[in-house]
C-alpha cells in the first residue's frame, strides 16, 4: 500500500475513526463469536441443576466479599493440577456461574472441587478466624457473616433474573425460595455454597448427590 | 495578525490535579492491600477494610482515576496543540472531568461495601456503569470534534493512539457490562461459564491494551519527541506500529485463560497472537527510544526525560516479558502465581506512572504558565523513589511467583507432591514485606510529585496567568476549516 493511501486516512478524522473501529473489532468477534454459537449447544447434563436458595445466596456472598480475587474455581488441564485439587474443571460445570469465578490469582487454593473436603464446623471456624485452625494463613476472617440473617425478599427478585437469563428456575422453585432462607445466616448460605463446589455441580457426580 | 483563540487549559489542570489526588489516593489503598497480605491482622475483622474488599478499589482508583484522569487531560492537551486548535465543546469537556470524578468517587466508595460485579477491572455495579458509558461517549464526542475543527490537516500520531483508545475501551466497556439488574446494587451479567470468561478477559486484556496501552502510548507520541526537541525517530514505523498494535491486541484476551474450560483453539489463537504482538510493542518503544538519539544528554539535566526513556525501556520489557508468559509451557507455571501481579505492575509502575510522570511534568509547567517546575530535585528525588520502589516491588514478586509455581508443581520421586499449599505462601512471606516496602517508596514518590505541582501552580491558585493563544498557521487554500477571521 502507497504511503499515499495512508495519507490519506491521517487526513480525515471520520475515516481514521471507522477504520479503527473495523481493525480492533474482528479479534473479538472471531473467538467470541463461536463461542456463543457453542454455548447454545452446550447444555448442561441431566443432573446438573441451578443453584437451589440457600446456595445461590451463598454465592452471591462469595461473589460479594470478592473470594475470587485470593480463590480461583478452575483446575487446569495439568497433572501437578488435578493431583493437588481433583479431575480438572469443564466448561459444562460453570453454565449457572453468573458471573463466572475462575479467577486469576491463587493466594489461597483452588476451591473448585472444596466441597466435601472438610467439614461445616471447620468451615464455620475457618470463615470466622482463619488462624484458628490454619495457623500460617493470611486469610481476612470474615465474622460479620455469622451476625447477618439473609435478605430472604430478595431471593425470589434475583431468581425471577436468572429465569430471564436462560437458568431452568420453575415456579414453584421461586414461590419456595424465601421459605428455604428462612433463619439462615450470611455464613450458613456460603457453607453450604462451599459445600456444594464441585459436587453439586458436577457432570461427573451421581444424580442421587445433587439436591 | 491579531489573535482570536486561546487554548482551553482550564479542564487540562482539573484532571491534572484530578490525577495527583487519585495517584496518592490509589497507591495509598494498594500499600494497605499489600501490608495485608503481609500482616493479616491490619483487615481488623472491618467488612470495607478486608482484602478482598479492599483490592479492587486499589485496581480501579489507579488505572481508571489516576490513569483515567492523566489519559483524559493529556488527551485535551495533545489534541488542541497538534491541531492548533481551542477545545471544541468546552462546556461539555468541563462535564466530562466531572462526571468522570463523580463515576471514580461512585466506585471508590461502593466497592468496598460489596456493590460489586466481580468482574476483574470492572467492578462497580451497572447504575456506575451507564454513567461511565455516558462520560466516555461525551469524551469521544469532545475529542473528534476537536479534531474536526483542527487547522493542521494531518492528524498526528498521538490522536490515533487517543482515538484508538476512545473508541476501544468504549466498546469493551459496553460489551463486558451487559448485565440485568436485580436491584440498585446488584445485577447478574447475562453472560455465563465460559462465554463470561471469555468477554471478561476479552475486556481484561484489552483494558491492559487500550486503557494502559493505546492511550499512555497517544502521551508518548506527544510527550516524548517534545521533551527530546527533536521529530520522531520514524512517522512511517509508527504507521505500521500502529495499525498491527490495534489489530492484533483483540486477539491475545484467551492467553488468561490457558489450560482452562475454553476450547482449545481459542487458547492457541491467543498465544500466537500474543507473540506477534510482541513485534509492534517493540516497534513502539524503539521509535521513542530512538527518538532521543542525538540528544541524549538530555537525561543528565532533565529529570521528565529520564521518566520518559525509562518507561520506554519498561515497556519493551513487559512486552517482551507478557509474550513469554503468553506461551503455554511458561504459562503453566506462571498463570495464578504473583508472577501475575509482578508483570502487571512492571506495566503499569514502570511503563504507565513513568510515561505518566514524565508526561504531567512537561506538561503541567506549560499548562499552568511557568518556565518550568517549581524544583528540579524534587523530580530528581521522584525518579530515584520511583525506580528503585517497582524494582523492589517487581523483583520481589517476580522471585515469590516462580517460587510458588514451582512449589505447586514439584513431586517427589514417587510422584507424589511435595509441597502442601501452605508452604507455598510461607515460602514468599518475606517478599510479601519487599513488595509492600516498594509500593511505599512509590507512594512517598507520588507525594513528592503532588508537594512540586502544588508550588509550581502558584501562579495559576492566585489567577494570575494567562491563556496561551493558539498559533494559528498560514492559510493554505485546502485548510479545513476555514481559518478565522483577522480580529478588527
Amino acid at each position: 500500500m502507497a504511503y499515499r493511501h495512508f495519507e490519506f486516512i491521517e487526513k480525515h478524522a471520520w475515516l481514521l475513526g471507522i477504520l479503527t473501529a473495523v481493525m480492533v473489532s474482528i479479534g473479538g468477534l472471531a473467538e467470541i463469536t463461536p463461542l456463543f454459537i457453542m454455548a447454545q449447544e452446550v447444555k448442561p447434563p441431566e443432573h446438573v441443576r441451578p443453584y437451589d436458595p440457600l446456595r445461590l445466596a451463598g454465592r452471591d456472598i462469595y461473589v460479594r466479599e470478592g473470594c475470587y480475587l485470593c480463590h480461583s474455581q478452575m483446575i487446569r488441564a495439568l497433572r501437578f493440577e488435578t493431583q493437588r485439587y481433583g479431575s480438572f474443571s469443564t466448561a459444562d460445570e460453570s453454565v449457572y456461574d453468573r458471573p463466572f469465578q475462575w479467577g486469576s490469582k491463587r493466594t489461597g487454593p483452588d476451591l473448585a472441587r472444596a466441597g466435601g473436603k472438610y467439614s461445616d464446623e471447620w468451615q464455620h471456624a475457618h470463615l470466622m478466624d482463619p488462624r484458628s485452625v490454619v495457623p500460617e494463613s493470611n486469610m481476612p476472617g470474615y465474622p460479620w457473616l455469622a451476625r447477618a440473617p439473609i435478605d430472604a425478599d430478595d431471593i425470589a427478585a434475583r431468581m425471577r433474573v436468572l429465569r430471564r437469563l436462560g437458568d431452568p428456575y420453575t415456579d414453584a422453585d421461586i414461590a419456595s425460595a424465601a421459605a428455604a432462607l428462612e433463619g439462615k445466616t450470611e455464613m450458613d448460605a456460603l457453607i453450604a455454597y462451599l459445600q456444594g463446589l464441585g459436587i453439586a455441580n458436577e457432570p461427573q457426580a451421581t444424580a442421587g448427590e445433587t439436591p | 495578525m491579531p489573535n482570536t483563540e486561546y487554548y482551553n487549559d482550564h479542564v487540562v489542570r482539573l484532571f491534572l490535579l484530578a490525577s495527583a489526588v487519585w495517584g496518592i489516593v490509589g497507591m495509598l489503598i494498594g500499600m494497605y492491600a499489600a501490608a495485608e497480605l503481609a500482616w493479616p491482622g491490619l483487615n481488623l475483622d472491618i467488612p470495607w477494610m478486608t482484602f478482598s474488599r479492599v483490592r479492587p478499589d486499589h485496581t480501579f482508583g489507579v488505572i481508571f482515576a489516576f490513569g483515567g484522569s492523566a489519559l483524559m487531560g493529556t488527551c485535551y492537551y495533545v489534541v488542541q496543540r497538534t491541531g492548533h486548535t481551542r477545545l471544541a465543546w468546552g462546556k461539555l469537556a468541563e462535564l466530562t472531568f466531572w462526571g468522570w470524578q463523580l463515576a471514580c468517587i461512585l466506585s471508590m466508595a461502593t466497592l468496598p461495601f460489596g456493590i460489586t460485579q466481580n468482574k476483574e477491572y470492572a467492578e462497580p455495579e451497572w447504575f456506575i456503569d451507564i454513567l461511565i458509558a455516558v462520560v466516555w461517549v461525551s469524551f469521544g464526542a469532545v475529542f473528534f470534534a476537536t479534531l474536526a475543527r483542527r487547522r493542521i490537516r494531518h492528524i498526528y500520531v498521538a490522536n490515533w493512539y487517543y482515538g484508538a483508545f476512545i473508541i476501544a475501551v468504549g466498546l469493551l466497556h459496553i460489551v463486558n457490562n451487559i448485565a440485568v439488574p436485580v436491584s440498585l446494587t446488584k445485577s447478574y451479567p447475562v453472560y455465563s461459564g465460559v462465554v463470561d470468561a471469555m468477554v471478561q478477559w476479552w475486556y481484561g486484556h484489552n483494558a491492559v491494551a487500550f486503557f494502559l496501552t493505546a492511550g499512555f502510548l497517544g502521551m508518548m507520541y506527544y510527550f516524548v519527541p517534545r521533551q527530546a526537541q527533536q521529530p520522531l525517530w520514524s512517522y512511517r514505523f509508527s504507521i505500521v506500529n500502529f495499525w498491527a498494535l490495534i489489530s492484533m491486541y483483540m486477539w491475545a484476551g484467551s492467553h488468561h485463560l490457558m489450560y482452562t474450560a475454553l476450547p482449545d483453539w481459542v487458547q492457541s489463537v491467543g498465544m500466537a497472537f500474543s507473540l506477534v504482538l510482541l513485534m509492534p510493542s517493540w516497534g513502539s518503544a524503539a521509535n521513542g527510544l530512538f527518538t532521543f538519539n542525538g540528544s541524549w544528554h538530555r537525561l543528565r539535566d532533565d529529570p521528565a526525560a529520564k521518566f520518559m526513556v525509562i518507561a520506554l525501556v519498561f515497556y519493551a520489557a513487559s512486552t517482551f516479558e507478557g509474550s513469554m508468559m503468553a506461551i503455554k509451557t511458561v504459562n503453566s507455571l506462571s498463570h495464578y502465581t504473583d508472577w501475575t501481579v509482578a508483570h502487571v505492575h512492571s506495566g503499569s509502575l514502570g511503563w504507565v506512572a513513568m510515561i505518566t510522570i514524565g508526561s504531567l511534568y512537561a506538561m503541567a509547567p506549560r499548562a499552568l504558565g511557568r518556565p518550568a517546575m517549581h524544583s528540579r530535585r524534587g523530580m530528581e528525588l521522584h525518579f530515584w523513589l520511583h525506580v528503585s520502589g517497582t524494582l523492589f516491588y517487581v523483583v520481589a514478586m517476580w522471585v515469590a511467583g516462580v517460587t510458588e509455581g514451582i512449589m505447586w508443581r514439584a513431586t517427589g520421586p514417587d510422584g507424589a507432591l511435595s509441597y502442601p499449599f501452605i508452604d507455598s505462601l510461607l515460602a514468599i512471606r518475606p517478599l510479601y514485606i519487599a513488595r509492600w516496602f516498594g509500593g511505599f517508596l512509590i507512594w512517598l514518590g507520588m507525594w513528592v510529585m503532588a508537594w512540586n505541582l502544588w508550588y509550581t501552580a502558584a501562579d495559576a491558585r492566585k489567577k494570575i496567568i494567562l491563556p496561551i493563544p493558539v498559533p494559528i498557521p498560514e492559510p493554505d487554500s485546502h485548510q479545513t476549516p476555514a481559518p478565522l477571521p483577522a480580529a478588527t
